[in-house]
């Protein structure tokens, strides 16, 4: 009865044969830790410049607020296996995974609770949220201290690789669902606005949690992730399966949603708002869907990135970077998957190139004349981005053809033309 | 603006034992200072074709937009099936039973014409958003049955074969066309047409005024609709209701409505109604 598609087929074949040959690659040593980092690195982009695609390019809100919620999800992530590397404490992965578990349920009913009562502004909306929130990471805190030695205690009695694996994975999703909730939150209040006011939001959003993180230890009471100075002492333990695994699931995630009646009601907020109102389409519901799952996969980007070089400084999420998923989204094609995904590996591979390979020793500081140069010169070539509207045939949208239908099941179509109605008229 | 002294027209008594589909009562919108539509009352009756039309500007659109939901109204009521829809969000209105087209066509215009009416369908897909993450057999059971019902319903508008052409490189009456499916794909019981003459020239609007008998006859629609295009009012509308300057100056039969001084004031200016009546008389004798 399930019958697979061939595109199917030839993605998932070409998926575990690219992983495979890389591993082996990355085993043998022919491919240095140089390329390591790239590979990982533009795996790493991929996956928040398909978040950002599914924003901008499929819903059609111009975001620069991918970027906080990157930075989110590394340090959230980067903070609690710390906490299990360095201290051998379970603590920070408990509050994370009640925090966000208590708030996720909190928000369910909560929206629940407001649709049923009608005319709820958003900023009511947004303060019940936060009070509850708030109130529920505290709770958060006080259960991950009750259960922390019992947990610690379990978790050691594992194989020291197992139970940092395990940790590591819980951290990856537990980061993706902390960045979606608070995008959630921001979202509420800030989607109503109109897409370039709300790219502004959003900016404001990045320089927030910058801010934040560089005074982490003072403002926010976490010496451990040292402000300014940059957090150190991350383990090292993005693999490429890793990577690989949630940029696959990313890329299925996506396409299954896109080629779906829900990927079609949030393409339909791109073309026409009024429309899509217009034909029952909740249009609130859909921008702030999209967000959040765009949101959710900076979250994971961001956890795999803090656990690529083990140091994570809050330069790195400036505003300014914040362009960079915008780059390769606009880059690769908006509203392409698979030029979405080729782009974050040119992007990786420029950048990093110029900087080791292709430029002469002392003209490194040249790259960012090089690399802006490469765009504009990219963008005039091919204002369609890098592939264009092409994509591999697992993501295409293919309709199917029309039925063999009986003769008599189609209704008569309208007569062309009635001329007892014109004279009518005329007369 | 100020000559505007006269009452509006008031509502004739409807036939009893009549459903009314919707009624309007009262209803007003003011943008800051400016009244665009004011005390305006219309009842439509089950199964019926009314035509809402007026000169530029009487706020035919802005009423369409305070029913659709896109605007809240100032005052006043709209009432669907004698429910209270006026406070209700757009999408809640037209998952209620009312559609539309607009006045300059709002396709979704990169997409597919096969994707704009599975757009509309999309409330009753059947399927949630698990079942298309996780492609379950629900999901492709039910999407498959979507389409061959919007493929069904494309033929029904002889639009079957142009289901891979992305909607904005149709032409304009193909366009046209492809909106009103759009809009009735849902299911609606009444059917708001904002101008759907527009741009059109006499063979299309032939066309035209042919798919609005048929649509209305299969899928038992009760229609409103704005036009400009005299012949297309005068020629399908079963009653009329005009308006000037956001208020209702006069309702009728479309003979009612051609004779009318305070209409033809309306269209050509004050004193064109005494003029138009001694053309009348010296063409008669």
């Amino acid at each position: 009865m399930k019958k697979i598609q061939r595109g199917t087929l030839v993605f998932a074949i070409g998926a575990i044969l690219v992983f495979a040959i890389i591993q082996v690659l990355l085993s043998l040593q022919i491919l240095n830790s140089f390329w390591f980092t790239i590979i990982r690195i533009g795996a790493v982009m991929a996956i928040v410049s398909l978040g950002l695609n599914l924003i901008y390019g499929f819903n059609g809100q111009f975001s620069l607020g991918q970027w906080a919620f990157y930075a989110i999800g590394a340090y959230a992530s980067a903070d609690a296996t710390y906490r299990w590397t360095q201290l051998h404490s379970a603590l920070g992965v408990l509050v994370l995974l009640f925090a966000v578990v208590l708030s996720g349920v909190a928000i369910l009913l909560i929206g629940r609770w407001v649709s049923r009562i009608r005319g709820m502004d958003a900023l009511s909306q947004f303060a019940l949220y936060l009070i509850a929130t708030v109130l529920l990471v505290w709770v958060a805190v006080l259960l991950g201290k009750a259960l922390d030695a019992s947990v610690t205690a379990f978790l050691a009695s594992l194989p020291k690789n197992v139970s940092l694996q395990i940790v590591f994975f819980v951290c990856i999703i537990l980061a993706g669902l902390l960045a979606a909730e608070v995008s959630f939150l921001f979202g509420l209040p800030v989607l109503t606005l109109g897409s370039d006011y709300f790219g502004i939001a959003t900016l404001g959003l990045t320089i927030i949690v910058k801010v934040l993180l560089d005074n982490s230890d003072t403002m926010l009471g976490f010496p451990e992730m040292k402000g300014a100075r940059g957090m150190i002492g991350i383990p090292k333990i993005t693999t490429w399966f890793w990577v690989f695994t949630f940029l696959i699931l990313a890329i299925v995630i996506t396409r299954n949603l896109l080629l779906s009646s829900y990927g079609r009601a949030i393409i339909s907020v791109r073309e026409d708002e009024i429309a899509a109102k217009a034909m029952g389409i909740d249009i609130a519901f859909y921008k702030t869907l999209t967000f959040v799952i765009g949101s959710f996969f900076a979250g994971v980007a961001g956890a795999l990135y803090a656990h690529i070089n083990g140091f994570l400084h809050p330069n790195t999420f400036n505003f300014i970077k914040s362009f960079d998923p915008l780059i390769i989204v606009v880059f690769g094609g908006l509203g392409s998957v698979t030029g979405t995904v080729a782009a974050s590996f040119a992007w990786a591979l420029v950048l990093e190139g110029f900087l080791r390979l292709w430029l002469p020793e002392g003209f490194e500081t040249w790259r960012f004349v090089v690399y802006p140069l490469l765009l504009l010169i990219m963008m005039l070539l091919k204002p369609n981005g890098l592939l264009g509207n092409y994509e591999i045939a697992y993501l295409r949208n293919l309709i199917p053809p029309l039925r063999n239908k009986n003769e008599n099941q189609t209704p008569p179509p309208p007569p062309l033309t009635v001329a007892t109605d014109t004279q009518e008229v005329k007369s | 603006m100020t000559t505007q002294q006269t009452t509006s027209v008031p509502l004739e008594n409807t036939r009893s034992g009549e459903t009314i589909v919707l009624e309007i009562s009262n209803l007003s919108k003011e943008f800051g200072g400016l009244k665009a539509v004011y005390n305006f009352d219309l009842s439509l009756p089950e199964h019926s074709l009314t035509g809402l039309i007026g000169p530029n500007g009487a706020g035919k659109t802005t009423v369409f937009n305070m029913v659709t939901g896109i605007y809240t109204p100032t005052t006043g009521s709209i009432k669907l099936y004698g429910e209270e829809i006026t406070h209700l969000e757009p999408h809640e209105i037209n998952q209620m039973g009312i559609a539309r087209t607009f006045q300059n066509i709002r396709l979704f215009p990169n997409l597919t014409v096969l994707d704009n009416v599975r757009i509309a369908y999309h409330t009753h897909a059947g399927y949630s958003m698990y079942d298309s993450i996780l492609r379950t057999s629900r999901f492709s059971s039910k999407e498959r049955e979507l389409t061959e019902k919007t493929q069904d319903f494309l033929s029904v508008f002889r639009l079957e074969n142009r289901q891979e052409e992305i909607a904005k490189n149709l032409p304009y009456g193909e366009q046209r066309r492809l909106e009103i499916a759009r809009a009735l794909a849902a299911n609606p019981k009444l059917l708001l047409l904002d101008e759907p003459a527009a741009g059109m020239n006499p063979a299309e609007t032939v066309e035209l005024m042919d798919l609005i008998h048929f649509i209305r006859e299969k899928f038992d629609l009760t229609i409103l609709l704005i036009e400009h295009q005299m012949r297309v009012v005068m020629g399908i509308c079963e009653t009329i209701t005009v308006m000037d300057f956001g208020e209702v100056i006069a309702r009728g039969t479309p003979k009612d409505i051609q004779s009318n001084p305070r209409v033809i004031e309306a269209y050509l200016g004050p004193g064109a109604a005494a003029l138009s009546e001694k053309f009348k008389r010296k063409k008669s004798q």
